[in-house]
């Protein structure tokens, strides 16, 4: 039995170690916000947090995040929009907006662990795809997002306290 | 295949009548059936497209789908201010796949893109059989940039003006006052001079009781109360949550998941399966599917189908093109522009005469490859057999097409056959109707089965298994006079393909020539965003650049130098030109490069501005645009499709190369078929232009192809290296520029 925090909630499943935690949470939980896009870790539409940090769930088995407190794009919000989901509405970023949700993850991460990442950092840090080309907004949400900073957090506070 | 579909869509509309620029309206009968079957408590049908609730909510309903492209939102703005309807109370739902709702003006739009026409007054017989037409072909498509200019203008605000003018008469009647004392806006009907109003949602039913006018009167651009605004988009909060729906989400009830291996050589049979019992002993497994070039393992958990599958051992068939790579590929493609018989495709003037008497004859060869769509979203359908109805829930550019397309396969009347729409995660084109192996194997995989099951591809196989845009050689020759003037342009290129003009020129060239020749491969091929007008235009504008450069003419000036008759082209490519700061140097290290491209009604010119990497790579700093579109119905959404089309045609630039070695395709994930990044996206400026009496132009598609010229102009301004093979990863540049002019061979 593999047992997962999994947006404040612990729940048990009768599922494979090496099983990724992107299957168990699409297949087993029904968590369909989080995208499968290449299984590989090459395009980042299955980002999640694993204790506040980003990392890509399709090569992660759920052997390794016990233990951990895991928010998903459904949790991230559980308290209403985070700033990051807020600035995706204000900039109007997304277009088909299926690799949107590992976009958030990876920009809420970096943000919360950088306060005020240069733009290579940026750079480095966010390597998701997408295929709509909504980059250039997704950089001038970014840019606003670092200049406006406020205290409110930019991922699940309670995964982040447990940390 | 695909492509006489797509001409036979086009062919069917002409010989099945439409031929004119009308309005979508409804006939009685239809608009009855979707009172009887679609209406619920007390809801009434104005016209197919638009419902009216008691509570005064308007329901629009989209024949489109939404993948990204905002269709979901423009729509029904175009419907909702000509019903002067209140924004705040309008909601959006995507009309469902029945004959209904096919898409009539869809089919009249392209027929009157083509240039036909009819008289007015056979309007009512022609919207007749072009509805009917539409059932038949079952239009419910979304592509060719056609959403706006085509089912918008003819269709969404005919239908709300329709709507409101027959809510006026109700209101006429019941108050007893002439219709012209009658006001409407925010969803209510006025007459000021009693100090009368009633809603919308009051009226509704009595309004049904008229006959929609087959001509309703249409506002002025300058009555227009949200068109040309930038409403928020509907589509958006859903997306920033998680909680949109795509085709990959469904979960019906008792779901099991398909994993598929099709034969990775085209053409391919599959012949046996190894390892089985392994195979069925794994975790979850529930059963293996043997099709006639596939093999599926279902299970209960998409990962332990995809984990059994790989312990299988399918053997396929050979055949005919098991040796063939994309090197023999180009080499028949020179072989048939050797000797191949040409077709013709322009013809102005003798071109043949002007080169032989020109002393100076510049020739040109280009190529492009295979490109595969690579949606973020991997191919997938979910089908449910159960008491002979079938249900199918997938993400598509057209419910009708692939009801229609299970229902063949399925050997079921389409009436049996539910589709449930999704949204899109990428369409491309790749989600077009005649573009289903996707779909036929997950109706075929589902066959066997009485619970639902989603046959979902690995990044791998949707790479490997595309509908790819066609890999294409192209061959210039032209001339200059004694003067120096452009006289003769010949071209000859590989494979004939839609939309029919991509290779034409809108300069002004007196001679011009310009001819196709077939040579078919084995790789099947559809429609990539904008279609034939993204290698085309990387061809013509490269060319056009070599030109310029050859006669030592900017390449801005060059062009409009030839466009004195395009006025709307010349102003695109001087406000792309100001904005870029043409006039001024580039900053150092950089260079620019300017291209042009009219494609689905759109005019584009865009300005690439380019730097070097330290080990010889291009970065593309800044890219600016101009397009005129006609009208602009949703600025900020027209920008975020320019910026869209521009990035999708940059990554093809940069990375886009589909090989073929051994019959199969090479590339399989996003590790070998690369994708541009946040850290290589461009500055990206866009200027949206209107030209007052044009018909409106599309913006899904027109971006997309002047920006891989745009670039490797810039480069070549840059370094003196021209590029006539795409794509850029192949190339290491030299920083400092050699000299410019000559043309190198």
């Amino acid at each position: 039995m593999i047992e997962l925090q999994i947006n404040g909630e612990t729940r048990q499943l009768d599922i494979e170690p090496e099983m990724p935690l992107l299957w168990a949470l699409r297949n087993e939980l029904g968590l369909t916000g989080t995208k499968f896009g290449c299984g590989i870790a090459a395009c980042g539409a299955c980002t999640v947090h694993v204790n506040g940090q980003a990392i890509r769930s399709c090569v992660t088995p759920v052997s390794a995040v016990q233990n951990t407190q895991i928010t998903t794009i459904e949790g991230l919000s559980a308290g209403g929009l985070t700033p990051v989901q807020q600035a995706w509405i204000q900039h109007q970023i997304p277009q088909c907006g299926y690799c949107q949700s590992g976009m958030i993850m990876a920009v809420s991460a970096l943000l919360e662990s950088n306060p005020n990442p240069d733009e290579q950092a940026v750079a480095n840090s966010i390597s998701n795809v997408c295929r709509c080309g909504t980059y250039p907004r997704i950089s001038k949400a970014i840019a606003g997002l670092i200049a406006n900073r406020t205290d409110t957090p930019f991922v699940d506070a309670t995964a982040e306290a447990s940390v | 295949m695909s492509i006489s579909r797509r001409r036979f869509l086009l062919g069917a509309a002409v010989v099945g009548g439409g031929l004119l620029l009308g309005y979508a309206s409804t006939r009685p009968s239809r608009q009855s059936i979707a009172n009887r079957d679609y209406a619920e408590d007390g809801q009434t049908f104005l016209t197919t497209w638009l419902r009216i609730d008691p509570d005064n909510i308007v329901t629009v309903i989209v024949p489109h789908s939404e993948m990204g492209q905002g269709v979901l939102t423009s729509l029904p703005m175009m419907a909702a201010d000509e019903l002067d309807a209140d924004w705040a109370n309008v909601r959006v739902e995507q009309a469902p796949a029945t004959d209904l709702f096919a898409n009539g003006v869809l089919v009249k739009g392209f027929a009157a893109s083509m240039g036909f026409a009819a008289p007015a007054f056979l309007n009512r017989t022609m919207d007749f059989v072009t509805l009917k037409a539409a059932e038949i072909m079952n239009m419910q498509i979304t592509g060719g940039s056609s959403s706006v200019r085509f089912t918008g203008e003819m269709g969404m605000r005919a239908a709300g003006a329709a709507a409101r003018e027959m809510l006026v008469k109700a209101a006429a009647q019941a108050w007893d006052v002439p219709a012209s004392e009658i006001a409407t806006r925010n969803s209510r009907v006025y007459h000021e001079a009693s100090n009368r109003s009633l809603s919308y949602g009051e009226l509704a039913s009595a309004a049904a009781q008229f006959e929609p006018s087959r001509s309703p009167v249409l506002k002025r651009p300058d009555q227009f109360t949200l068109m040309g605004t930038s409403v928020p988009r509907v589509d958006i909060p859903a997306k920033v949550d998680g909680t949109a729906q795509f085709g990959i989400d469904a979960m019906p009830e008792g779901m099991l998941y398909a994993a598929v291996t099709t034969s990775p050589v085209f053409g391919g049979q599959l012949q046996s399966v190894g390892n089985k019992d392994a195979a069925l002993q794994q975790r979850g497994v529930v059963r293996i599917v043997e099709l006639s070039d596939a093999v599926a393992v279902v299970a209960d958990n998409y990962w332990r189908a995809n984990k059994a599958l790989a312990l299988l051992q399918p053997v396929f068939s050979s055949t005919d093109a098991d040796n063939r790579s994309s090197t023999d590929i180009f080499a028949d493609f020179d072989a048939a522009l050797d000797n191949g018989e040409r077709f013709e495709d322009v013809v102005v003037g003798d071109a043949g005469q002007a080169l032989a008497s020109t002393a100076d004859v510049i020739t040109a060869n280009y190529r492009v490859p295979f490109l595969a769509h690579a949606a973020m979203e991997p191919m997938n359908c979910t089908v449910l057999f159960r008491e002979g109805r079938c249900e199918v829930w997938t993400g598509t550019q057209d419910n009708l097409g692939i009801r229609g397309r299970v229902a063949t396969v399925a050997d079921l009347d389409e009436n049996s056959v539910t589709v449930h729409p999704f949204y899109l995660g990428g369409g491309f084109g790749r989600r077009l109707p005649m573009s289903t192996n996707t779909i036929d194997q997950a109706t075929l995989i589902a066959q066997q089965f009485d619970v639902p099951v989603q046959t979902l591809w690995s990044r791998e196989e949707d790479t490997r298994q595309d509908y790819y845009r066609p890999a294409v050689s192209s061959r210039f020759r032209a001339g200059f006079d004694s003067s120096g003037n452009l006289v003769a342009w010949e071209n000859a290129y590989i494979g004939k393909n839609e939309p029919v003009e991509a290779a034409h020129i809108a300069y002004s060239i007196p001679n011009q020539k310009i001819d196709y020749v077939e040579s078919p491969t084995h790789v099947p091929f559809g429609a990539w965003r904008s279609v034939a007008h993204s290698q085309h235009t990387f061809f013509l504008e490269s060319f056009t650049d070599e030109l310029a450069w050859k006669q030592q003419q900017d390449p801005l000036q060059f062009r409009l130098s030839m466009l004195a008759n395009k006025p709307r082209h010349a102003r695109v490519l001087r406000e792309a030109a100001d904005k870029a700061g043409w006039s001024t140097p580039a900053p150092a290290g950089r260079a620019r490069g300017i291209a042009l491209q009219e494609s689905f009604g759109s005019i584009v010119a865009e300005v690439a501005e380019v730097s070097l990497t330290d080990d010889g790579r291009v970065r593309v700093e800044k890219v600016t645009c101009a397009i005129d579109c006609g009208r602009v119905v949703h600025p900020d959404n027209a920008a975020s499709q320019v910026e869209s089309g521009i990035i999708y045609g940059l990554t093809a630039a940069m990375y886009g190369q589909i090989s073929i070695e051994q019959g199969r395709v090479k590339e399989s994930n996003f590790h070998d078929y690369e994708m541009l990044r946040l850290s290589e996206s461009p500055e990206i400026q866009v200027v949206l232009l209107e030209s007052e009496g044009a018909s409106i132009g599309g913006l899904g598609e027109p971006a997309t192809p002047p920006i891989s010229a745009a670039v490797s102009n810039a480069l070549y301004a840059l370094t003196g290296q021209r590029v006539r093979e795409l794509p850029l990863k192949n190339y290491r540049f030299l920083p400092p520029p050699v000299e410019r002019g000559a043309v190198d061979a």
